[in-house]
């Protein structure tokens, strides 16, 4: 393999890679507030691409995105208030059970709205088949589209868990809810602030990618699946670390289609997930010691 | 109470007398296995919308023979589990005159040994050859053959002066078949596979896939799938530079396919029918009248284009309802025989020419090559 192949196969993997970790950012906020693994997380990807998809219809761009990012958002809070805020102390069996059930009917109500057919938003910048030339190497404007509005996000989430009030009454739930509660935080609205969140993490995700991936009533559940797997392989919880995860894992799932056979992609992924879960179920860059305080 | 529970007690009665009116002519049962959710959605959408809209329209015109076709469609999520047990049903309980579909290979090849037990009529809407070959008694297939499309591309390549090729193919039925149908093929064409590779139906972006091809200095890329994947193919390769022609299956004829992959369409080339080509088709031709009225029927009452897919369950729907009005009777072994017999079908797929060693009945003449130009349709090289 020559020095330009490795790079193309790298630059694919920092493509899938970075999916993978705002899927997985997504996760860990609900996590962090609640405990809970929201497995209807990829549900929210596909919501915002699709939503963005309809209002691009009539709206420019930008527009159609932050329009989707929002209803994405309403969406989040409702479904938390409808189907969890009232749970008292839920099992997390339970919320599993619920989670999983929620992304079943987010699906189905999908493939009534708008069918079966894969729609895209355009590229933001020129066509699907323009590419940017860096010596031996091609990259679509849109990966770097993906990878800068990642970037940002993780940064603007970072500054906002650390410096805002909001943030930090988010925090001061997930390290310790009753603690948080007698300092007068309320923690039911830090969850629906934790879903909506996320909702709308995913939803923006959905919107970047959608060009590349495209996106279809079901294409949420593969990306949960991957995101899933990164989460747990930077440490639940931690979103710095599952963007640094999401890397390691879209570039070993590339790279590993220069020696296996492409078919074997997704085995390296959930191979991964198993070793992680028996050799460091911390994650890779998560705390054994914080790891044996948590329930789940 | 007395005097009202005798008016209900009639007022019951006379509806029953109603409905047994009506039902004078016992009803065609069908059965229609398709894969209207999950993954090869595509196909199984538009192919159950044909059928309802010709269900009703027979049915408006008083049936087949006089008899209503009562039709089930099941949605087997392409899923050939849930095909299997919707087969069971429909041929068990149901006792269902003839399965139309399933719309996928896979699905296609878990129920045929089920048909072939009940002695009941299938007439598959997928596109794999090893369902017809070996030929099973009772099952059929509308869509043209791999083989056949394999053979149009590669003919086209020999013009091209084409000899190395790479291999790109989803993990489904229809990839797996039409994979191997290739590398059976290629070598008496005097055509080399430098590359091959397997992609998951669900992936998300193939740069990879199609780097490792490039760096194999292909001169052509086969993407063989029905998945939107094969989108996803296309404009992967153009944007990592790939420039030479890139061929994919007759499971590209869908213009959402295309809408989805953009300027990358442009120019690629594959085998199809005429269904997508219509409107250009020259009036001579036997199946344009079949094809126009199909296309106008099905966009009018859908709002949405007619695709090759839909045209598959349009063809298997009127080779039964044919052969059901020539039998002059739903005895299954005598419908069979009908259709085994058919010749000079027009449908949307081709002019069909069945017999007992071809259960299929179009040949390589069943297809166009088309290509995408300015995100429309065209035949190619015209």
């Amino acid at each position: 393999m020559n020095f330009d192949l490795f790079l193309q196969y790298m630059v694919a993997g920092v493509t899938y890679g970075t999916i993978y970790g705002i899927v997985a950012v997504g996760f860990n906020i609900i996590y962090n507030a609640t405990g809970i693994i929201n497995f209807a997380q990829g549900e929210f990807v596909m919501l915002g691409g699709m939503t963005a998809v309809t209002l691009g219809r009539f709206l420019p761009l930008p527009a159609a995105i932050l329009g989707a990012v929002l209803i994405t958002m309403i969406l989040g809070a409702l479904l938390e208030i409808l189907f969890i805020r009232w749970l008292y102390r839920p099992s997390v069996l339970r919320m599993i059970v619920i989670t999983i059930g929620l992304s079943i009917l987010i699906r189905e109500v999908a493939l009534h709205i708008w069918g079966e057919s894969v729609r895209a938003l355009p590229y933001f910048t020129g066509t699907s088949v323009t590419s940017i030339r860096l010596g031996g190497v091609y990259i679509s404007p849109q990966v770097l589209w993906v990878v800068g509005i990642s970037a940002v996000v993780v940064v603007i989430l970072g500054g906002f868990f650390r410096y805002t009030l909001l943030g930090m009454q988010m925090r001061a739930c997930a390290a310790n809810r009753d603690a948080a509660r007698l300092c007068g935080i309320s923690a039911k609205n830090m969850v629906t602030f934790s879903f909506m969140l996320s909702a709308a993490i995913g939803a923006l995700g959905g919107c970047i990618v959608s060009p590349i991936t495209y996106v279809q009533y079901d294409s949420g559940v593969p990306l949960a699946i991957k995101g899933f797997t990164v989460a747990i392989l930077g440490g639940l919880g931690n979103s710095m670390a599952s963007a640094g995860a999401g890397m390691l894992l879209g570039i070993l799932e590339s790279l590993s289609i220069s020696v296996l056979p492409a078919a074997y992609k997704d085995v390296i992924s959930v191979a991964i997930l198993l070793v992680i879960l028996f050799v460091r179920p911390s994650g890779l860059f998560g705390s054994i010691e914080a790891a044996r305080l948590k329930e789940f | 109470m007395r005097g009202r529970n005798g008016i209900i007690v009639a007022i019951v009665s006379l509806a029953l007398l109603v409905g047994a009116g009506v039902q004078a002519a016992e009803p065609i049962k069908v059965g229609a296995i398709l894969a209207v959710t999950g993954p090869a959605s595509f196909l199984g959408g538009p192919e159950s919308r044909t059928l309802t809209m010709l269900a009703e329209e027979v049915n408006a015109k008083g049936g087949i023979n006089g008899h209503k076709v009562e039709l089930f469609i099941m949605d087997s999520g392409a899923n050939p589990e849930k095909a299997v047990s919707f087969a069971k049903q429909l041929i068990e309980e149901k006792k269902v005159l003839a399965i139309l579909g399933p719309s996928t290979s896979g699905e296609t090849m878990q129920i045929k040994g089920i048909a072939e037990e009940g002695k009941t009529i299938l007439l598959s809407c997928a596109a794999a050859e090893v369902i017809v070959n070996p030929v099973a008694k009772w099952v059929f297939k509308t869509p043209q053959k791999d083989s056949d499309a394999i053979q149009a591309i590669f003919n086209q390549m020999k013009k091209m002066k084409i000899s190395r090729i790479g291999v790109l193919s989803g993990n489904t039925g229809f990839g797996k078949a039409g994979k191997g149908q290739i590398e059976k093929l290629a070598p008496e064409n005097g055509i080399t596979i430098v590359a091959s590779e397997v992609y998951d139906k669900a992936s998300t972006d193939l740069t990879a896939e199609v780097t490792k091809l490039k760096a194999a200095n292909v001169e052509a890329i086969v993407n063989w799938s029905i998945v939107p994947a094969q989108s996803i193919v296309i404009k992967n390769a153009r944007q990592i530079g790939f420039a030479g022609p890139i061929f994919q299956s007759h499971g590209f004829g869908n213009i959402k396919y295309v809408e989805a992959a953009g300027a990358a369409a442009e120019g690629v080339i594959f085998p199809a029918g005429r269904l997508l080509v219509a409107d250009v088709l020259p009036d001579s031709n036997p199946q344009k009248a079949v094809l126009v009225k199909y296309k106008n029927d099905y966009e009018k009452r859908y709002k949405e284009d007619a695709s090759t897919f839909g045209g598959h369950a349009y063809d298997a729907f009127m080779i039964l309802a044919k052969a059901i009005e020539k039998a002059g009777s739903t005895d299954k072994e005598k419908v069979r025989d009908a259709i085994e017999s058919m010749k000079g079908f027009v449908g949307t797929g081709g002019v069909f020419d069945f017999s007992a060693e071809d259960h299929n009945g179009l040949g390589i003449d069943a297809f166009e090559l088309l290509t995408v130009k300015d995100g429309k349709f065209a035949l190619y090289g015209k």
